[in-house]
């Protein structure tokens, strides 16, 4: 079965596994981040904050990908900022595969690892501060580590997420090949194709083995945190 | 020494709370939702009063008029919380040095901590994870120490094991410590000082010698809890009855089991409830301990029940008398009359060192 992949569906599975782990990294510490001030912060306009982080969760996912390629693409003024200032374009590129896959997966992450942060007694993070431990240190060694379990399970979801997205790449970077074109997307191109059953079916499997061998790795790293945590 | 001047408003709580806590143990005492907790936890940096200033040794680190609020990092305020809050994911070693190693050795030593170093706090009792805690503070070598009741959530057993290394650091060290507390018994071995909170308001502070013994005081901290606080000397032992003679300026006192040794100072805190009144010297009873005093006070209450307060030597005692019996007796400030104690009234959770 997975004989039906050639070249080119290989190029497909290492450039769907590139954007999803280049999504999920880049997206994590901000979701580590935007977690926390929801989880512990209260200030106006954080239902406002707390809406923008979920949008993508419910909004159309070709609506998110028009909205990415207003912004991003090369002539709208954050693309051309970005591409001015540190080079970097988004344009019909597997870079913009990844932005578009973190957008997506984001809210997913921050939901995960929000849960984690608000099971951490802020009496904890307290006791430190009397210990004279800056916010930074206190957060790194009292926070992260208590919040190890539902970060590696943020990045899981968010990874699986990545791998999966389809509307809003294909809406906002198309499925060009060797280039945006993901696993979802080759699918449902080759879906088209009369007599590409086998391709399509070594794809499927890729999938299925990719989302499960995440599960499992994430499964294992959290008993391993919970078990240093000493719960 | 520390100084207080806290106010603060929660809601239709109001905390206003004025006082000096000198070197040694200064209990804060008082039912719950008194404000005990707002009271510390404004000291050590958690709570923001509205108004107030609060300094350490003449250090201000909060003074609402200058606007100078220190962040709890920068207070060095040792806080020993009432659930210890240790880090569950690192050893009882990183937990003590997670602050500091001041002293580190010393610290281990006193508290019996040397065999627990390396156990998580997950396998520790409680008795052991407050030891663990007050180590911890104690290593950041702090100017203050708050306790906010250690000991609350332990049974009898637990505490007897712990407050005698509350004492040990009491005696042994020079912060002044901060200790809160609803149990009288746990403030009678430990404080020097004593402030009463009554919601919010400081209702008595002072020595704790003079504030417990007190008879007005019997209504705000309770009939059960009211009872003097008088440090006596180890004056004999009688060994065929396994009883201890303790001296003090208003006489002796007798009370059973080894105490200390002779010389050694005790201190003992006789519950109001269990001491009888006479006119005449009694004769023939079982109660060992019969001591001549001047009736200084007498205060009724909401109750049956009338406080009275007693001068035996220079020394403070309370006695809780009915007010039929205060009636009948013809009970009046200057009489003077006769202290009965049974030496079974005083356990051994009264007696300190």
């Amino acid at each position: 079965m997975i004989a039906g992949l050639g070249p080119q569906e290989w190029t497909v599975i290492a450039l769907s596994i590139r954007v999803a782990v280049v999504a999920m990294i880049a997206a994590l510490p901000v979701a580590v981040g935007v977690a926390y001030v929801l989880a512990r912060k209260r200030f106006p306009g954080r239902q406002i904050l707390n809406g923008i982080v979920h949008l993508p969760l419910v909004l159309p996912p070709v609506v998110t990908g028009y909205l990415l390629l207003v912004i991003f693409s090369k002539n709208a003024p954050v693309g051309a900022f970005l591409e001015a200032t540190f080079g970097i374009s988004f344009g019909f590129r597997w870079t913009g595969a990844a932005l578009a896959a973190a957008v997506m997966a984001f809210p997913l992450m921050v939901r995960a690892i929000r849960l984690g942060i608000e099971a951490v007694d802020p009496g904890l993070e307290e006791a430190a501060a009397t210990l004279g431990a800056s916010r930074l240190r206190i957060f790194m060694t009292v926070t992260l580590p208590l919040i190890t379990p539902s970060v590696l399970a943020g990045a899981v979801l968010g990874f699986a997420k990545a791998l999966g997205e389809f509307g809003a790449t294909i809406t906002f970077v198309a499925a060009i090949p060797g280039q945006t074109q993901t696993i979802p997307s080759a699918i449902y191109g080759l879906l088209q194709v009369p007599g590409a059953e086998g391709a399509v079916l070594g794809l499927v499997i890729v999938a299925v083995i990719l989302a499960m061998g995440a599960l499992l790795l994430s499964e294992w790293l959290a008993q391993r945190a919970v078990r240093k945590v000493g719960r | 020494m520390l100084e207080i001047d806290v106010r603060k408003s929660q809601g239709a709580f109001q905390l206003n709370a004025t006082f000096e806590a000198p070197d040694g143990v200064t209990a804060v005492f008082g039912r719950s939702g008194s404000g005990k907790t707002t009271l510390v936890n404004a000291i050590a940096g958690l709570v923001t009063p509205d108004a107030g200033r609060i300094a350490v040794d003449g250090t201000v680190i909060f003074d609402a008029s200058r606007r100078i609020n220190l962040p709890p990092q920068k207070r060095r305020v040792g806080y020993v919380f009432q659930d210890a809050r240790l880090f569950p994911h690192m050893t009882v070693y990183q937990n003590l040095t997670y602050g500091g190693r001041h002293d580190a050795e010393r610290v281990i030593d006193i508290l019996g901590l040397t065999q627990l170093l390396g156990r998580r706090p997950a396998g520790l009792s409680g008795g052991e994870r407050q030891r663990v805690a007050l180590g911890r503070a104690l290593m950041c070598d702090p100017q203050v120490l708050l306790m906010d009741e250690p000991l609350a959530a332990l049974d009898a057993q637990r505490k007897s094991e712990i407050l005698p290394y509350f004492e040990r650091l009491r005696d042994e060290t020079r912060i002044p410590i901060v200790y809160v507390s609803h149990d009288v018994s746990e403030v009678a071995r430990l404080a020097t000082t004593v402030i009463v909170l009554d919601v919010g308001q400081v209702a008595v502070a002072g020595p704790v010698g003079q504030v417990l013994s007190r008879a007005d005081v019997v209504p705000v901290i309770g009939t059960r809890a009211a009872g003097a606080v008088i440090v006596t000397k180890v004056a004999g032992r009688l060994l065929d009855d396994d009883l201890t003679e303790l001296q003090f300026s208003g006489g002796r006192l007798v009370l059973p089991g080894q105490l200390g040794e002779i010389g050694q100072h005790v201190r003992v805190r006789i519950p109001a409830q269990d001491v009888i009144l006479s006119r005449d010297v009694p004769g023939n009873m079982s109660a060992l301990n019969v001591l001549p005093v001047t009736i200084t006070q007498i205060n009724p209450g909401r109750g049956p029940g009338v406080a009275v307060g007693l001068k035996a030597g220079d020394d403070h005692l309370l006695a809780r008398v009915t007010r039929r019996s205060a009636g009948r007796m013809e009970l009046a400030v200057g009489q003077q009359l006769y202290a009965i104690i049974k030496a079974t009234a005083v356990g051994p959770q009264d007696i300190g060192t």
